[in-house]
């Protein structure tokens, strides 16, 4: 029975859940569940993977858009029917992975996948992301779907890319280099453990729509809202519940905007990209660490952002000629130390950087440590 | 050309990388959506962002199908007028299948539905990992939900204050550093807490996250109120004639990982022993040696030596809570809570855990706060009461340093009450 409009509830299924994971396994994957005994990179994104069986699958990862189209999909789903059994899987940073069960079916696969190119020359399926590289930028919605970002997602993540992408199809820097972009800090991207994070972020405090915003929020909601304790409630001339913001104590979170449409911060000038970089999310070697901030601000570009792609470049670049082989980028700075990081870098050092938030002390160096 | 004139963003049609306006301008040209304007009215609306440089989204409004409180987000544009394919642009959030496997049979069926009843365009996948079909009217979203439901056996996601849609790493599927079945429980906790999922009960969100190994693919760690990460308690499995291969050079180090530069013969002395964070190893020439009881499985020398070195066969996971992004309080990560639990299938103590915290949580939880928030406004001291779990050196970095111990009047010999006049018979104001 089809959908009926004027009943709504009738036939209603609920709590299905997602579909069992085991009905989208290629039959190699079914019969080697749990029996992989290790793996090697043929290639910059060509993996083979040995199970005690004796089987083999050999994987060709390839880069995505996150934003992608339903006649894109048809097309990965045209090339996993001819070359992969109609089989195929995504990772979680947005790539692709075609997998087959024999290495003949590898170079026709490889061969398909690096001819097939958009109209303007972009490549639809890059091959790449594994090792000692750069693999996908993970991002959030931006400009093209979100109501709070400081920045575009999509855009960034495109021009960063082609700036860096000869790291993404081949495995020569010192360790793997993940970089991730979260358009505001809400960070639903959660960037705040990669190793180069690319954020946006707000520096003028939020305007209040003075008419409207008792009828549109909840006032004491939005006032609960701000960290800082920055926001009050006031009046307007003509007697209006309104609210008022100490822009000395506003840190630009956007928590308030969240609560309530009334109090937008999004601005021209005002918002731009923040850069962080040293994070890590691994316990390889060294325990998870956070990302720093190491550039405050860089104004929005579009619609390639070359500043941010510049530094973003110029980083991963000192980093790859600079640190020791499986050093990632954060144990490389704190090798050096953060003073050698900025000389290195040329990164100017500025007063934005040293934090004064809640756990600030523990950043600040209680040390004759230091390097001249 | 498409119905808007778009020069900034056909900037980024050029480079090699993917470009998402050219696959835009294709599902434009020849995509079989239902909303038909909504590829080039999103190519518009963004133009006109990259003109202004700021968003022209709106807040969303509640919308949602019947009886779920998530999985749908409402979303407006700010210039209908000039963009009536987006005026309305609601994004579904449609569960995954654990750790993204799929069928082509099964991926054509999911864009024949999303064409029948959206704008063509998707994000494969969504940051926490769902589905995304981004974009559609209010008016499709009952039929599309009872079609997906009775059509594809499939449900929505998480949105909102509950449990997010749990995300898993590919685990056994494909991976030989699996410490437990990351699917199995993925899938059988997203299962068990369905009306967690649909219905938001919670203060804020509430993530799992399940990772195979401490190399963490899924990131729960960082973003994960509850991060489960395998691992092992007893001895890593040596074998010493492929640790010779390598030491010989017959197999490529770190599985080939880093063949794009040459960084010398391989060194295991200089690459492994001397790396390892607890100094555990010892490789004399002819025979690496491991004491597993100072090995913190940091699996440095596993991902070089894939080949020789295997995870043990005691197996299961270390439970952590409390990661978050930076708002409000600052961006954290989760805590070692369980350092070690046995994952098997149906994961009543795992279950049994998650339901105490929740429990404190709902109770305790001021609106939006997250969980690690509250053990930092709470103490970790009050989680472990929740949990019922003692204290355990593992759970630090290091001991306080600080002397401000909150005692228990029960924990102090005598209790509280004194006397202040027979204070007063040996001390005088």
């Amino acid at each position: 029975m089809p959908y009926d409009p004027s009943d709504p509830l009738k036939d209603r299924l609920t709590d299905l859940g997602p579909r069992y994971y085991k009905e989208f396994f290629s039959p190699i994957i079914e019969r080697n569940y749990g029996k992989w005994l290790y793996h090697e990179i043929l290639q910059p994104g060509v993996l083979k993977h040995v199970s005690e069986t004796g089987d083999e699958v050999y994987t060709v990862r390839v880069g995505g858009c996150r934003l992608m189209s339903v006649e894109h999909i048809k097309e990965i789903c045209d090339i996993a029917d001819k070359h992969c059994d109609g089989y195929l899987r995504f990772t979680t940073r947005n790539n692709i992975e075609f997998m087959v069960d024999s290495k003949d079916k590898l170079q026709p696969l490889i061969d398909d996948l690096k001819s097939r190119k958009f109209p303007k020359g972009s490549n639809k399926f890059p091959i790449g992301g594994t090792g000692a590289g750069v693999t996908n930028i993970v991002h959030t919605q931006g400009w093209a779907h979100c109501h709070t970002p400081a920045i575009d997602a999509s855009g960034v993540v495109k021009a960063v890319m082609d700036g860096i992408y000869d790291y993404f199809g081949a495995m020569t820097l010192p360790a793997p280099v993940r970089v991730s972009l979260a358009c505001c800090l809400n960070m639903c991207g959660a960037v705040h453990c990669s190793d180069i994070a690319i954020l946006g972020i707000h520096r003028k405090p939020p305007m209040i729509d003075h008419e409207w915003i008792d009828k549109l929020c909840e006032l004491p909601l939005a006032i609960a809202a701000c960290p800082t304790g920055a926001i009050k409630p006031a009046k307007t001339a003509s007697g209006l519940k309104t609210l008022e913001v100490n822009a000395d104590r506003c840190m630009f979170c956007g928590n308030c905007y969240t609560m309530c449409a009334a109090m937008p911060l999004a601005d021209d000038v005002g918002s731009g990209v923040a850069i962080l970089v040293g994070g890590k999310l691994s316990n390889r070697i060294s325990k998870p660490k956070f990302s720093k901030v190491v550039i405050p601000f860089i104004p929005n570009e579009p619609p390639r952002w070359p500043s941010t792609v510049k530094a973003v470049k110029n980083i991963l670049e000192v980093y790859a000629k600079d640190a020791k082989k499986y050093e990632r980028l954060g144990d490389w700075a704190e090798r050096i130390g953060w003073e050698r990081f900025f000389e290195k870098t040329q990164i100017p050092f500025t007063h934005h950087l040293i934090d004064d938030y809640r756990f600030a002390y523990t950043t600040w160096r209680q040390s004759t440590q230091f390097k001249f | 050309m498409g119905k808007h004139n778009t020069p900034m963003l056909d900037e980024l049609e050029n480079g090699p990388w993917p470009s998402f306006v050219s696959d835009i301008k294709q599902q434009a040209e020849k995509g079989k959506h239902i909303l038909k304007e909504a590829p080039d009215d999103l190519l518009g609306v963004m133009e006109l962002s990259y003109k202004d440089k700021v968003t022209h989204w709106k807040h969303g409004g509640i919308v949602g199908v019947f009886g779920y409180g998530g999985g749908i987000i409402g979303r407006y544009c700010d210039q209908p007028q000039m963009f009536p394919g987006v005026a309305h642009f609601h994004t579904i959030r449609v569960n995954q299948p654990a750790s993204k496997f799929y069928t082509t049979k099964f991926l054509r069926e999911l864009m024949a539905l999303w064409e029948r009843h959206g704008s063509g365009l998707t994000n494969m996948h969504g940051s926490t990992g769902d589905i995304i079909f981004l974009g559609t009217t209010t008016d499709h979203l009952e039929p599309l939900f009872y079609d997906m439901t009775h059509e594809l056996n499939q449900d929505l996601g998480g949105s909102g204050s509950n449990l997010r849609t749990p995300a898993c790493c590919l685990g056994r599927a494909r991976c030989q550093y699996a410490c437990y079945d990351t699917q199995e429980v993925c899938y059988q906790l997203t299962m068990e807490y369905q009306d967690e999922l649909h219905r938001p009960a919670f203060p804020y969100k509430f993530k799992f996250k399940f990772d195979g190994c401490p190399n963490g693919c899924v990131a729960s760690i960082a973003r994960a109120d509850m991060s489960v990460i395998g691992t092992w308690r007893d001895d890593i499995r040596i074998d010493q004639k492929a640790v010779k291969a390598y030491v010989g050079g017959e197999i490529a180090p770190n599985a080939g990982a880093h063949a794009g530069r040459d960084w010398g013969k391989f060194d295991i002395v200089k690459e492994v022993i001397d790396l390892c964070p607890t100094q555990c190893m010892r490789w004399d020439g002819d025979k690496l040696e491991i004491n597993n009881r100072e090995c913190t499985r940091c699996m440095h020398c596993l991902n070089v030596m894939p080949q020789a070195l295997r995870i043990g066969q005691d197996t299961g996971a270390s439970i952590l809570f409390g990661a978050k992004a930076p708002i409000l309080e600052g961006a954290q990560m989760s805590t070692l809570t369980v350092p070690f639990m046995k994952m098997e299938a149906p994961f009543d103590e795992l279950k049994e855990l998650i339901e105490k915290v929740w429990d404190w949580w709902m109770e305790e939880g001021k609106n939006r706060e997250r969980l690690g928030e509250l053990i930092q406004r709470k103490s970790w001291q009050e989680f472990l009461r929740i949990v019922e779990l003692d204290p355990d050196p593992r759970m630090v970095d290091e001991p306080r340093s600080n002397p401000y111990i909150f005692w228990k009047e029960e924990e102090v010999e005598g209790g509280w009450t004194r006397d202040i006049e027979e204070f007063r018979k040996k001390h005088q104001r």
